[in-house]
C-alpha cells in the first residue's frame, strides 16, 4: 500500500490552483478548505483500549493521565461546541484494573452510557469474563455494540449487537460498522464459545458498500479492534484501508498505538482513508472534525486534511 | 457517483393510467439507484489529539458516581490478610525462588481439593512461568492488593494429563530455558554444562504413567511456547490463580517460603 502525502484527486487541482494555502501540510497543495457558514461539521470523538481505567493513572511514566470524570467533562464541553458529535469506542473496555475484577465491567459500561457513547465495537478482552460476562453487562449499556465480523448466531449474544449503525446528524448520514480481531489463539474458546470470526476484509468491503451505496451514507466510519499495523501479513487497520473502498475513517484499537495524528492511507480506488488510534487507558481522546459541503453533483473537489 | 436528478412530475391525464404506472416504475428505479449522498462533499478534515490530564476539569456527577465503587475496592484492597517476614522477588535466586515456590505451593494447597473432587486424583506437578509473576511481595503486611499486583491476570488453574513422553518434553523445556520458571513436585539437577543430570517426580523416577500437571490456562493454551501441553487432556478447576492466593493468604498467619534444591546446577 502507499501512504499518500498529498491530496489525491484528479479534478481538485482546478479548484485551488494558484492559491497557496496557509496549511502546514502538503495536502493543501491543490485545494484549500472551502468551509463556509453553510458547511456542516461532524465531530467524531474516539477512545480505544480503555481497559477499565476509570481513575487517573497513579505512578509510572503515565502518572496523572486519564480518568473518566475528566473525559466526561471534555466530551460535554465539545458537545456544547458542536452538538453534531459522535462518541465511539473501539473495544477492550474491560480488564486492567480491579474495577473489572470487582464489578465485572458494570461500572465501565454504566459510565460509557452516562458519557453518552453512541457506539462501541468489541475487543478481545471484552470476552475476559466469557461471552456470558459480556452479555451480563449489556443491560447497563444505552449505546450499541457494533460488530460486523463476529457471527454470534449460536451464542447468547445473538441479536444483541448490530452489524452496522446509521446515524443522521444535521442531515449528514453517517454509517458505522465494527471489526473484531481473530479470537482463536487470543481468547480461550471457553470464553468466546461458538462465536465465528469472519474475514474482516470481506466483511468491510460488504459493509462499506452497503452503507455508502445502498443506504446512501455520506460518511462511513469503521470501528476496528484489528490493530493498527503489523510486520506480518495479519490484517490491520492500515492493510484494511488499502484493501477496501467506501470507508472514510477507520478508528482502531488493540495494538495500543499512540498516534500523534491520523495516518492517511490510499484505498483501493486511490482515495484517502483517515486511520487513527489513541493508545490506551483513556489517556487521550481523539477528535476528528469533518466539514461537509453541499455541492452540485459534478463537483468532484478533493478534501483538505489538516492533520 | 450515481446519476441523480429531479423527475418531472407534470401530470398528463390523456396518457392515462398506463403512463402513470410507467412513471411510478421509473421513479422507483431512480430512487433506489440514486442516493441523497451524492451531493454532500467532504471538504476538510481537522484532527486534534487531546490528552486527558489534570489540566481538565472533572465532571462532578461522574466522579460522585464512581466514588462508592472505588471506596469499596480500596477497602478490600487494603485489607491485611497475613504477614510476610521477608521480601520476595522473582529474581532473588537463579533457578527457583521463594516467590515462585510460594505460588506453586498455594496452587497445590488450594486447588488440590478441586482436582480431587473432579478427577479423583492429586496434582503431581505444578508448572507456572517466570514472566507471569508481575510484582514482588515486600516484607510486612500482605494485603489483597499484593495478590492483584503479583497476578493481575484472570488466569485460572487447569490440570493437564501428560504421559511420559510429554513429561520429558516439559522437563526439556525447563532444562533448556534454565530459568526460574516456578514448579513443584519435581527435582531437577543440571550438570555444569547445563545438561540434565537427574530428574525425579515426587521422589520417583519418571515412568510410563499419566502425570497430572497443574498450570494456568494461559500456559496450557500455548503461552510462553509451552507446546508440550498441545493435545493433552485438560480439566478446568474454575479457580483463578489470584483467588487461590487471596484464599491462601487469608488462611495462614505468616508466610514461610524459601528457595530450595528443587532445581539446581552443579558448579
Ligand atoms: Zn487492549
Amino acid at each position: 500500500m502507499k501512504r499518500s502525502t498529498f491530496l489525491k484527486s484528479s479534478t481538485a487541482a482546478v479548484a485551488g490552483m494558484g492559491l497557496f494555502a496557509n496549511f502546514s501540510t502538503a495536502t493543501s497543495l491543490y485545494k484549500v478548505s472551502s468551509i463556509t457558514e453553510k458547511s456542516k461539521k461532524i465531530t467524531i470523538l474516539h477512545t480505544n483500549d480503555t481497559h477499565s481505567h476509570i481513575e487517573p493513572i497513579v505512578g509510572g511514566r503515565n502518572d496523572g493521565r486519564g480518568g473518566v470524570a475528566r473525559r466526561a467533562a471534555l466530551v460535554n464541553q465539545i458537545r456544547k461546541e458542536n452538538p453534531n458529535t459522535l462518541l465511539l469506542d473501539c473495544g477492550d473496555i474491560f480488564q486492567g484494573t480491579p474495577y473489572f475484577n470487582f464489578y465485572g465491567g458494570e461500572l465501565e459500561i454504566k459510565l460509557m452510557s452516562m458519557m453518552g457513547y453512541d457506539a462501541a465495537t468489541i475487543g478481545n478482552h471484552d470476552f475476559d469474563n466469557g461471552i456470558d460476562g459480556l452479555y451480563k453487562q449489556l443491560p447497563h449499556a444505552n449505546f450499541d455494540f457494533v460488530i460486523s465480523n463476529y457471527d454470534f448466531k449460536n451464542t447468547i449474544l445473538d441479536g444483541h449487537t448490530l452489524e452496522n449503525k446509521i446515524v443522521t446528524l444535521d442531515g449528514i448520514k453517517i454509517g458505522m460498522f465494527g471489526l473484531g480481531i481473530e479470537l482463536d489463539g487470543l481468547v480461550n474458546k471457553t470464553n468466546y464459545k461458538e462465536t465465528k470470526y469472519l474475514d474482516p476484509i470481506d466483511i468491510a468491503t460488504d459493509q462499506a458498500r452497503i452503507l455508502k451505496e445502498e443506504k446512501g451514507c455520506d460518511l462511513v466510519i469503521c470501528m476496528s479492534h484489528l490493530g493498527y499495523s503489523y510486520k506480518s501479513d495479519t490484517v490491520s487497520d492500515v492493510s484494511l484501508a488499502a484493501a477496501t473502498s467506501n470507508i472514510d475513517v477507520i478508528i482502531g484499537g488493540h495494538t495500543h498505538t499512540f498516534l500523534e495524528k491520523p495516518e492517511l492511507i490510499l484505498n483501493k480506488e486511490g482515495k484517502n482513508v483517515v486511520v487513527n488510534q489513541v493508545g490506551c487507558y483513556g489517556m487521550y481522546l481523539g477528535r476528528i472534525d469533518l466539514y461537509l459541503n453541499e455541492t452540485d453533483i459534478n463537483n468532484q473537489a478533493g478534501t483538505v486534511y489538516n492533520l | 457517483m450515481a446519476f441523480c436528478y429531479n423527475f418531472p412530475l407534470k401530470t398528463d391525464r390523456k396518457l392515462g393510467v398506463y403512463l402513470a404506472f410507467a412513471k411510478a416504475l421509473f421513479l422507483i428505479t431512480l430512487l433506489t439507484s440514486c442516493n441523497s449522498n451524492t451531493n454532500v462533499h467532504l471538504d476538510t478534515v481537522d484532527y486534534k489529539r487531546i490528552e486527558i490530564n489534570d489540566s481538565l476539569a472533572q465532571e462532578d456527577s461522574i466522579a460522585q458516581f464512581i466514588a462508592p465503587y472505588g471506596a469499596k475496592i480500596n477497602q478490600e484492597m487494603n485489607r491485611v490478610l497475613c504477614y510476610n517476614p521477608k521480601s520476595m522477588h522473582k529474581n532473588d535466586t537463579p533457578l527457583n525462588t521463594a516467590l515462585g515456590n510460594m505460588l506453586c505451593e498455594i496452587i497445590v494447597e488450594q486447588v488440590n481439593p478441586v482436582v480431587k473432587s473432579r478427577l479423583d486424583t492429586n496434582i503431581d506437578v505444578v508448572l507456572l512461568n517466570h514472566g507471569g509473576i508481575r510484582a514482588p511481595l515486600p516484607a510486612g503486611e500482605v494485603t489483597t492488593k499484593r495478590a492483584y499486583e503479583i497476578m493481575p491476570f484472570e488466569n485460572e488453574v487447569v490440570v493437564a494429563q501428560l504421559n511420559k513422553a510429554q513429561m520429558e518434553q516439559l522437563i526439556k523445556y525447563i532444562v533448556d530455558r534454565e530459568r526460574a520458571h516456578p514448579f513443584s513436585g519435581m527435582k531437577i539437577s543440571l550438570n555444569a554444562d547445563s545438561s540434565l543430570n537427574n530428574v525425579s517426580i515426587n521422589d520417583q523416577p519418571l515412568t510410563e504413567k499419566i502425570y497430572y500437571v497443574a498450570t494456568s490456562d494461559y500456559l496450557y493454551n500455548g503461552g510462553d511456547s509451552m507446546n508440550f501441553f498441545n493435545n493433552t487432556t485438560v480439566t478446568k478447576t474454575d479457580y483463578k490463580i489470584r483467588n487461590a492466593m487471596i484464599d491462601y493468604f487469608k488462611k495462614v498467619d505468616t508466610l514461610k517460603f524459601e528457595s530450595d534444591n528443587r532445581f539446581t546446577k552443579a558448579n
